[in-house]
C-alpha cells in the first residue's frame, strides 16, 4: 500500500468510497451531503458514484434521519448518518439512546444495530453555544454505544472503516479544525481497530491520555517540556468507548503520572471517567492525583478571548504537568 | 375509493380466531398482572383487535410492522407466537426476547415485527428507514408503522412522515385513533377532527377507516399496500376505534365517561364480526368454538410461560453489544 499525505476530511472521503464500494448496505443521509459533497467535502463525488438511494440530501429533520438509519440497519443495511454540526444530536437523543443503543439489547440480543452516525465537533472557530459543544459523554454513558473520536487522517480513515463494518451503532465524533490538518494515509482498504489506543509520544515522565484535538494539545505541550527534560507519553485513546484501559494502565503503570485532557465540559465527563477507570487499574502505580485539563462548565462563550478562555489550552496543560510534578495537587 | 369489501365466511372466521386470540390474551395478561406475576404494567388492546388483524390479513409474511406500547394486539395479528410472548410478559428465557424486553418491547424480525416501541411514536422514523432499506436490497416488502393519536401529536412523526414521502418509502402509517391518550381526549390534543388529514401536508392520501370493522381494515390496507408496492409511496390510515379496558393495567383514575365507554362497547369489533358470521348463517355454535379455541391457545401459551426457565442473573450484562473483537467487559466499564 503506498501512502499519500491526505486531509482527515479527504481521509474520511475515502474511507466512505470504499466501504460502499465493497458492501451495497451502506449508504449516507445527511444534510448537504449528495449535491454538494457536504459542508467540508466528507461526502464529496459519493453522489456521481453511487447515486440518489444511497447518496441522500434529506430534509432538515436529524431525529428523522437517525431514526431512518436504525430502521435500515434493523432490516441489513448499514447506514451513516451525518450531523452537519454535532451539536444537533441534541435533536436525536431519543433515536439515539432510545433506539440505536438499545434495540439489540431490548430484544434479546436477537436484532444487530450496524449504523453509523458521523457528526462534525466545531469548538474553536467561533461558532458559539449551540455549533461547539463536545458531547461524547454524553454517549459513553449510553450502554450500547460505541464512541470514536480520530485525531489523525490515517485513524479517521481506518475508524471509520472499522465502524463501519462493526455491528454495532457506533457514535462518530470528527473535530472540525482537524479536517484540514493533513497526514499519511495509505491507499486502498485498511481498518484501525476499535478500542485499541494509539501512543502518538513516548514519554518516561507524564501520561497524557487525550484524544481528536487533545492530541494536537498533548504533542504542542510535549514538546515545549521537551526543551525543560519533561518527557510526555501521550496515550491518543481514539476509542473512548471501549476504553483501552490496558494500554492506558501499561503506560501509567511506567510514568506514575496521569493528565486526562478532553474539550468536553468538566463535570460528568470522560475525563472523569478515565481518571475513575485509571485509579481501578492502577492506584498502586500512581505518584501524584490524577489531573484533568478539560473545558470549563460554560457553555462556549463566542468572543475568541472568552471561546480560549473556556476551551483547554495548550498552556493549561503544561501548566497542569508542571504542578504535578512540583507537587502541587490539581494543579 | 375503497370497493365494497368482501370476504367468505371461511376467511371472516379465521379473522374472528385472530381478534379473538387477541383479546383472550389481553385478558389473561390483566389477571396475570393482578397476580403479579407480570411486572410494570399492561397495555390491552382490547377494542381495537380490528385494526391489527385487518391490516396485518392484508400483509405478506415477508413485509415488516413496527409496534408501540399498546403492542400485543400487533404481534399476534402478524402469526408470533402465544407462547413466546406470553414468556416474554412474564420475564421467562423463552420469550421473544429472553425476559429482556417485557411486554412493550417484543421483537422478531425473522416473522417481520421489528419491534415494539415505548416511546410514543418513536418508531416511525425506524419504519421509513427499514423501508428505505428494504428497496436498496431490492424487495418490495411493505413497513406498517401502527401509533396512536396520542403520537400524532410527536414531531419524530412529522418527521418520519416527511422523510417518507420525500423517498417514496414503501411506508403504511395506521393511526389508532383510540379517542384517548391516558386521560387527554384527543379532541383536547388536536383542533381537526381527523388525524388523517394531515397526510395532506405531507403530499400522500390520508384515508379514514372504521377501525372497528375488520374487513374495511384489511380493503384500506390492500389499497395502500399496492401504491406502497408500486413505489407510489407511503398511505396514512386513520382508523377510528376506541380502547374498551383503561390505559394500562395499572391505571388508576379513568375519566372516560360511562355512556361513551357504552357506545364504543356496543361497536365492539369481535360482537360485529360474529354478529355478521351468523347473520350469514354460521352457527352461534361455531362462534363460542372461536372463542374455546383462542381462550385454549392462550391457556397453554400460560402454561408454557410459567413452565420457561427465569433468566440467569449472570446474563444480565450479555448481548449490550453485538459480538466484536474489543467487546469484552474490561473495556466497557
Amino acid at each position: 500500500m503506498s501512502e499519500r499525505d491526505l486531509t482527515m476530511a479527504e481521509a474520511l472521503n475515502e474511507a466512505l468510497h470504499g466501504e460502499m464500494e465493497r458492501d451495497s448496505g451502506v449508504f449516507v443521509v445527511g444534510e448537504d451531503i449528495a449535491q454538494i459533497g457536504g459542508l467540508f467535502q466528507v461526502t464529496a463525488g459519493l453522489l456521481e458514484r453511487f447515486g440518489p438511494q444511497r447518496v441522500i440530501d434529506a430534509p432538515i429533520s436529524e431525529a428523522g434521519q437517525v431514526g431512518a438509519g436504525v430502521g435500515a440497519a434493523l432490516v441489513g443495511c448499514r447506514p451513516v448518518v451525518e450531523l452537519q454540526i454535532a451539536d444537533f444530536v441534541t435533536l436525536t437523543m431519543d433515536q439515539v439512546v432510545n433506539h440505536a443503543a438499545k434495540w439489540r439489547y431490548m430484544s434479546g440480543g436477537k436484532v444487530t444495530v450496524p449504523f453509523v452516525l458521523r457528526g462534525a465537533v466545531s469548538s474553536g472557530i467561533g461558532m458559539a453555544g449551540q455549533h461547539s459543544q463536545t458531547l461524547e459523554a454524553w454517549f459513553v454513558h449510553a450502554p450500547g454505544l460505541v464512541v470514536i473520536m480520530p485525531s489523525t487522517p490515517y485513524d479517521a480513515k481506518g475508524l471509520l472503516t472499522a465502524a463501519i463494518r462493526d455491528d454495532n451503532p457506533v457514535v462518530f465524533l470528527e473535530k472540525r479544525l482537524l479536517y484540514s490538518r493533513r497526514g499519511p494515509v495509505p491507499e486502498g482498504d485498511y481498518t484501525v481497530p476499535i478500542g485499541v489506543a494509539d501512543i502518538k509520544r513516548e514519554g518516561s515522565d507524564v501520561t497524557v491520555a487525550c484524544y481528536a484535538q487533545g492530541v494536537q494539545l498533548a504533542l504542542q505541550a510535549g514538546r515545549q517540556l521537551a526543551e525543560q527534560g519533561i518527557e510526555l507519553e501521550v496515550v491518543d485513546l481514539r476509542t473512548l468507548k471501549p476504553l483501552d484501559i490496558e494500554t492506558l494502565g501499561d503506560s501509567v503503570r511506567k510514568t506514575g503520572r496521569l493528565v486526562v485532557v478532553s474539550e468536553g465540559a468538566r463535570a460528568g465527563g470522560v475525563a472523569s471517567e478515565v481518571v475513575a477507570r485509571i485509579v481501578d487499574e492502577a492506584y498502586d502505580s500512581l505518584r501524584a492525583a490524577p489531573v484533568r485539563v478539560t473545558a470549563k462548565d460554560t457553555p462556549i462563550p463566542y468572543a475568541a478571548q472568552l471561546e480560549r478562555a473556556v476551551m483547554p489550552q495548550v498552556d493549561d496543560l503544561v501548566a497542569a504537568v508542571t504542578g504535578m510534578l512540583e507537587g502541587v495537587p490539581g494543579a | 375509493m375503497v370497493p365494497a369489501p368482501v370476504a367468505d365466511a371461511a376467511t371472516l372466521e379465521e379473522l374472528l380466531l385472530r381478534m379473538w386470540r387477541i383479546r383472550a390474551f389481553e385478558i389473561r395478561a390483566m389477571e396475570l398482572f393482578e397476580e403479579k406475576l407480570i411486572r410494570g404494567s399492561v397495555h390491552p388492546y382490547i377494542g381495537m383487535e380490528a385494526i391489527a388483524v385487518g391490516v396485518c390479513a392484508a400483509l405478506r409474511p415477508d413485509d415488516f410492522i413496527t409496534s408501540t406500547h399498546r403492542g400485543h394486539g400487533h404481534c399476534v395479528a402478524k402469526g408470533l407466537d402465544l407462547r413466546r410472548m406470553m414468556a416474554e410478559i412474564i420475564g421467562r428465557e423463552d420469550g421473544y426476547c429472553r425476559g429482556r424486553g417485557g411486554s412493550m418491547h417484543i421483537t422478531a424480525i425473522e416473522q417481520g415485527m421489528l419491534g415494539a416501541d415505548a416511546i410514543v411514536a418513536g418508531s416511525s422514523a425506524l419504519a421509513v428507514g427499514a423501508a428505505h432499506g428494504l428497496r436498496l436490497q431490492g424487495r418490495d416488502s411493505v413497513v406498517v408503522c401502527f401509533f396512536g393519536d396520542g403520537a400524532a401529536n410527536q414531531g419524530i412523526l412529522h418527521e418520519a412522515c416527511n422523510l417518507a414521502a420525500v423517498l417514496s418509502a414503501q411506508v403504511i402509517f395506521v393511526c389508532e385513533n383510540n379517542e384517548w391518550a391516558i386521560s387527554t381526549p384527543a379532541s383536547a390534543s388536536t383542533r381537526v377532527p381527523n388525524i388523517a388529514v394531515r397526510a395532506a401536508g405531507y403530499g400522500f392520501p390520508g384515508v379514514v377507516a372504521d377501525g372497528n370493522d375488520v374487513v374495511e381494515m384489511r380493503a384500506v390496507t390492500e389499497e395502500a399496500l399496492a401504491r406502497a408496492r408500486a413505489g407510489d409511496g407511503p398511505t396514512l390510515i386513520e382508523a377510528k376505534s376506541y380502547r374498551i379496558t383503561a390505559h394500562s393495567a395499572a391505571t388508576k383514575i379513568d375519566l372516560r365517561p360511562v355512556e361513551e365507554l357504552d357506545a364504543w362497547r356496543a361497536r365492539d369489533p369481535i360482537l360485529q364480526l360474529s354478529g355478521k358470521l351468523v347473520e350469514s348463517g354460521v352457527a352461534e355454535a361455531r362462534i363460542v368454538e372461536i372463542e374455546t379455541q383462542a381462550r385454549a391457545d392462550v391457556d397453554a401459551a400460560v402454561e408454557f410461560a410459567l413452565a420457561s426457565p427465569r433468566p440467569d442473573p449472570g446474563t444480565a450484562t450479555e448481548d449490550v453489544y453485538a459480538p466484536a473483537d474489543w467487546n469484552v467487559l474490561e473495556r466497557l466499564s
